[in-house]
């Protein structure tokens, strides 16, 4: 992996301590991140367009994605990201407290990369971080 | 080993700091609550600059008003995020401001998190407790 820029990551949680636990878990692992990060959907999927006062937002490497959110929730912002041509190929972990299974097998079926419970699981987090860590260090092995 | 949930209250108001201090005692949780009344006092009691903060813990939890004299909440804000090594103690601002731009440009300045605080007093110690029990969740997950 090249060193020469961050590892752009955008965090997409509702709760300021489930999104505080998210930013300690990410410094922990060795990516150097940018975490950026958006408390709604809506704002998210602005994000990712570039809209608004987003115009020169990064492309994330890596979305963190909550799924239950007041308006446009976690779902909505996956199905969204998996039908756009610019954004479907960008890796999302999804967050969760739900442990129910119809939302693991909806989430995975609408292109979800990974899904991790919490946040009595902060180790499934460090541990999803390593895996994308991973993937990363593949995928920048193709040629452009 | 156990150790106390500390809280550092930021908090120049002495009606509020009473407030708070008996949301927590009612909580039974056992949180240990220190104050300050003001940024500058907060920032000497994180970093044990002086002779008397330097055996005091260091918080889980900052609690901080907005408008205080000598230095208020944003600006020592901007000094506390402006320090890595204090990048794991979350903030959350407590003041009576409603405004979105405040609540904004707190969040640019590092905020973790934002509540007005409630005029009714009821309400004004259930929103403290709710604070601490939320952060004590997370800050037990941590460790």
């Amino acid at each position: 992996m090249s060193n020469d820029r961050p590892f752009n990551i955008l965090l997409v949680e509702d709760d300021p301590a489930d999104a505080f636990l998210a930013r300690t878990a990410i410094r922990e692992s060795k990516l150097v991140c940018d975490v950026h990060h958006m408390n709604d959907g809506d704002k998210a999927l602005a994000f990712l367009r570039k809209q608004g006062s987003h115009v020169d937002s990064p492309r994330p490497d890596l979305v963190l994605l909550d799924l239950n959110m007041p308006g446009r929730d976690g779902r909505s912002v996956l199905a969204e990201m998996k039908k756009d041509s610019g954004l479907c190929d960008i890796p999302v972990v999804v967050l969760t407290t739900s442990d129910a299974t119809s939302d693991i097998k909806t989430c995975y079926a609408s292109g979800a990369n990974s899904f991790v419970t919490k946040p009595v699981d902060l180790d499934g987090f460090l541990r999803a971080m390593r895996s994308i860590e991973d993937y990363w260090f593949q995928v920048v092995k193709l040629p452009h | 080993m156990e150790s106390h949930f500390n809280i550092l209250l930021v908090e120049d108001e002495a009606a509020d700091a009473c407030l708070v201090r008996l949301a927590l005692r009612d909580a039974e949780t056992h949180s240990e609550l220190h104050h300050v009344s003001d940024g500058a006092e907060a920032l000497a009691f994180v970093q044990r600059r002086e002779e008397r903060y330097a055996t005091v813990p260091r918080p889980r939890l900052i609690l901080l008003d907005l408008n205080m004299p000598r230095m208020n909440g944003r600006e020592f804000l901007r000094h506390f995020r402006g320090d890595t090594s204090f990048n794991d103690i979350p903030v959350v601002v407590f003041s009576t401001s409603e405004y979105e731009r405040d609540k904004e440009s707190c969040f640019a300045l590092g905020a973790n998190d934002f509540v007005t605080k409630p005029v009714d007093i009821d309400e004004f110690i259930a929103a403290v407790k709710g604070i601490e029990t939320r952060w004590m969740q997370a800050s037990q997950i941590q460790d």
